[in-house]
């Protein structure tokens, strides 16, 4: 078989779905870092997004099926940590398909620094960000915890709809 | 990068790799017994963030030690006098006031020492830096804030947390010590000096302690032993039991 472009191999796995967000692609979640070809081997470089994420092994096995099903024989999957993953790298496609599923896209630059915790009395009266809802659009919502159902998730409430929500925490 | 000996080198990682391994794991423990829904998922988060790490440490120290044990083989066939966390990861959780406080006491050693690690002559240890740093970023926020909420709180919620610390105070001097091998990574340019950290740290819990209205106790004794390996409290054992139990029980088992 022909060697194919590495813009098909990229176009292959914005097809293969986030295990835990099967709206979005390995490619939005932005954790696809690289791929390239080292003569016939095919080498796909992949970042985790947190580092006891349990998903990592799912996705690197759902790399592997896809590739391999598109009839790429050598394939080596290599892991990056550094520079580490940032929300930063999801697409737009991608923010836009999380909110058409109900999760608040994050909000570039707002990750935490860990110098709040020198500033609690700010810290105290919570955060001032505004996350709008990603079911009726009002931002009169409210944190219940910066940690959600999954590590890259914090759990919102929509003060308007009632409706709970998940927000993509910026990391 | 300076020649470092690579044995000083595996115990140093062994000291990261651990602290967040036993404390990763005490935290687990309280996986679906937390008074609240959210703060239940807020600490499991919090301990696979502290598992995930341990992969990264441990699995480097393998590496770096070069005899093929992986970072599962250290974590679960490594016998307690082998485990070079400090003694504060290793406590008993007691209530939840204390676990949090323990939290934040950690939190904020590991805020600042990964900082401090990202700027290692090694690169492999600047990148795994890199990354904690990220997460612990969000730990120490939560951390800081949950112990001014307790300490701050009811008359009953502050007096836990007031005898919390008593309890876990002689514990913190233990991550500032130094000794050869913490001479050996300064030497190499690898890891910061742990005694040259004090200061910040100290701004760092006296700021959040303060705004908690708790009082710090006198005296600096330290209990020491566990990140030198000379000698462990009594709870590590019975940790590594549960821990280590399936390992032991089923060598090799996978799933
Ligand atoms: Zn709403």
């Amino acid at each position: 078989m022909a060697r194919p472009s590495v813009e098909q191999v990229w176009e292959w796995l914005d097809a293969v779905p986030d295990p835990e967000i099967p709206v979005i692609s390995l490619v939005d979640l932005g954790i696809i870092r690289d791929v390239a070809w080292d003569d016939d081997t095919l080498v796909v470089t992949v970042t985790p997004t947190y580092s006891g994420c349990p998903a990592t092994s799912i996705i690197n096995l759902d790399i592997d099926t896809a590739l391999r099903g598109h009839g790429i024989e050598k394939l080596t999957l290599k892991r990056q940590i550094s520079p580490a993953w940032t929300t930063d790298w999801l697409s737009e496609k991608g923010r836009e398909k999380l909110k058409g599923f109900g999760i608040a896209p994050p909000i570039d630059g707002t990750a935490a620094d860990g110098v709040l915790a020198g500033r609690v009395s700010r810290l105290a009266h919570g955060t001032n960000l505004t996350i709008e809802c990603p079911r009726c659009g009002s931002t009169n919502t409210e944190r219940l915890s910066q940690f959600g159902s999954t590590p890259c998730k914090a759990s919102y409430r929509c003060k308007d709809c009632l409706e709970p929500f998940d927000y993509f925490k910026c990391i | 990068m300076a020649e470092v000996d690579q044995k000083a080198l595996f115990e140093f990682l062994l000291r990261m790799g651990d602290n967040t391994l036993v404390l990763g794991h005490r935290v687990s423990e309280w996986c679906g017994h937390s008074p609240i829904l959210e703060e239940d998922i807020a600490l499991a988060n919090t301990a696979l963030d502290l598992i995930g790490q341990t992969q990264l440490w441990l699995g480097l120290a393998g590496e770096v030690e070069g005899k093929g044990r992986s970072a599962d083989d250290l974590a679960f066939l490594r016998d307690v006098w082998d485990f070079r966390n400090v003694l504060l990861t290793e406590l008993p959780n007691g209530d939840f006031g204390r676990t949090l406080l323990r939290q934040f006491l950690f939190d904020a050693w590991a805020s600042i020492m990964l900082g401090r690690l990202q700027k290692s002559s090694d690169p492999r240890i600047a990148a795994i830096a890199e990354k904690a740093s990220k997460e612990v970023a969000y730990h120490v926020e939560r951390s800081a804030d949950t112990v001014v909420g307790l300490g701050d709180g009811t008359q009953e919620s502050h007096d836990r947390m007031q005898a919390a610390l008593e309890y876990l105070w002689p514990y913190v001097g233990e991550m500032f010590q130094s000794d050869d091998v913490d001479a050996a990574m300064v030497a190499a340019g690898i890891a910061p000096d742990p005694a040259g950290l004090r200061a910040e740290y100290d701004a760092l819990i006296g700021a959040v302690l303060d705004e908690a209205t708790l009082t710090l106790p006198k005296g600096d004794f330290a209990h020491k032993g566990g990140r030198t390996g000379y000698m462990h409290t009594e709870h590590l054992g019975h940790m590594l039991c549960h821990m280590q139990w399936l390992q032991r029980a089923y060598p090799g088992c996978d799933w």
